[in-house]
């Protein structure tokens, strides 16, 4: 009993800023992460991690660029379109780019007007950034069609250069993709959790039987703020270098 | 858990960082299609490329305003990274070099 007490004292305490805040969460001898909904704080971790999956791939990429002998592809005509006549380089990767931010921007509302209790503008908003999550993904389809029909780059050779191009460049593109791809799944399901009104009548979850609430939201959008994330650094050391 | 905030802020904010990451967007595009090369070039690009990835660490995931026991241990970490940035860079030098003497060549 004097157990409990003691545990909702500390539970209660204020709770310090700044340093002195680090060190006191960190010592509390409870959960680090206070006013943080555990799930939030999961996906960073997780997102942590995925950090660090996706800087080796580039920090191998910038040995491997560093390191041939062979005249490595220019990115700038490799990807540039030709529209009515007029050859613009890049602009296919400039697209996209555009394409993710704006998404970006759709799943921050969607976050915010989440936790005002906004059903369908929330519903909208996901299913937007769903929507241009799925374009993006469309056009890099189209990317990679044209890299391997059009030029023949394969993930072993490259008839406009050095042969790790192709490999790096399968490899980097191919993993982002997939992962804008998971989130335009998950992106499309929560949409119709909220559509269908679960977090506002916090019904159980499917898997886990929790109660669903708008932190979801938010979770999600951390997710998705990360792919595009990624993309802003593939496409300054990929394309732009 | 009732101490579980949600992150609830102005709309303005998303808004005008929204606008800011088109510019700075648009910005990493005119560096290739103005065609700066060298220093110039990288510098830009980088710098363009830390803007765009604090504003939506900052911003967009809310880092700004979470407890800074959080911050940290997010990302403090990924700094270990320069360090293998250095690593790769040292690596990718000398395989350079071995491959310009062994492989390159006039003899």
């Amino acid at each position: 009993m004097t157990q409990t007490a003691q545990a909702t004292a500390a539970e209660t305490a204020p709770l310090l800023d700044g340093t002195p805040g680090v060190i006191a969460d960190w010592s509390s001898d409870q959960r680090a992460f206070k006013k943080t909904h555990w799930g939030k704080a999961m996906m960073w971790i997780f997102l942590l991690s995925d950090t660090f999956i996706f800087s080796c791939f580039l920090i191998a990429y910038g040995t491997v660029r560093m390191s041939t002998t062979i005249p490595w592809p220019n990115p700038s005509e490799v990807f540039a379109l030709t529209i009515f006549g007029n050859h613009v380089p890049l602009l296919l990767i400039a697209i996209m780019t555009f394409v993710l931010i704006t998404s970006s921007g759709t799943m921050a509302l969607a976050v915010n007007f989440g936790y005002r209790k906004n059903r369908m503008a929330t519903f909208w908003l996901l299913l937007t950034t769903a929507l241009l999550g799925a374009m993006f993904v469309g056009m890099q389809a189209f990317e990679w069609t044209k890299l391997i029909v059009d030029e023949g780059v394969r993930p072993w050779s490259n008839p406009m250069g050095a042969p790790q191009f192709g490999a790096i460049f399968f490899m980097v593109t191919g993993f982002h993709g997939t992962h804008v791809s998971f989130g335009v799944v998950f992106l499309f399901i929560m949409a119709f959790k909220v559509l269908r009104g679960n977090m506002d009548m916090e019904k159980p979850g499917f898997m886990t039987g929790r109660k669903q609430d708008y932190n979801m939201i938010e979770i999600m959008g951390l997710y998705w703020h990360f792919v595009d994330l990624v993309w802003v650094f593939i496409f300054a050391v990929f394309y732009l270098w | 858990m009732s101490s579980n905030e949600g992150q609830q802020h102005p709309l303005g904010i998303y808004f005008q960082i929204w606008t800011l990451l088109f510019v700075l967007s648009a910005f990493s595009y005119a560096v290739d299609y103005l065609q700066f090369q060298g220093y110039l070039r990288w510098f830009l690009i980088i710098a363009f490329m830390m803007l765009k990835a604090g504003l939506i660490v900052a911003v967009f995931m809310h880092m700004l305003w979470e407890r800074l026991a959080l911050v940290y241990a997010i990302i403090v970490p990924p700094l270990l990274l320069l360090v293998f940035v250095g690593i790769g860079t040292l690596e990718g030098d000398y395989t350079f070099l071995t491959r310009e003497i062994f492989f390159g060549g006039a003899e």
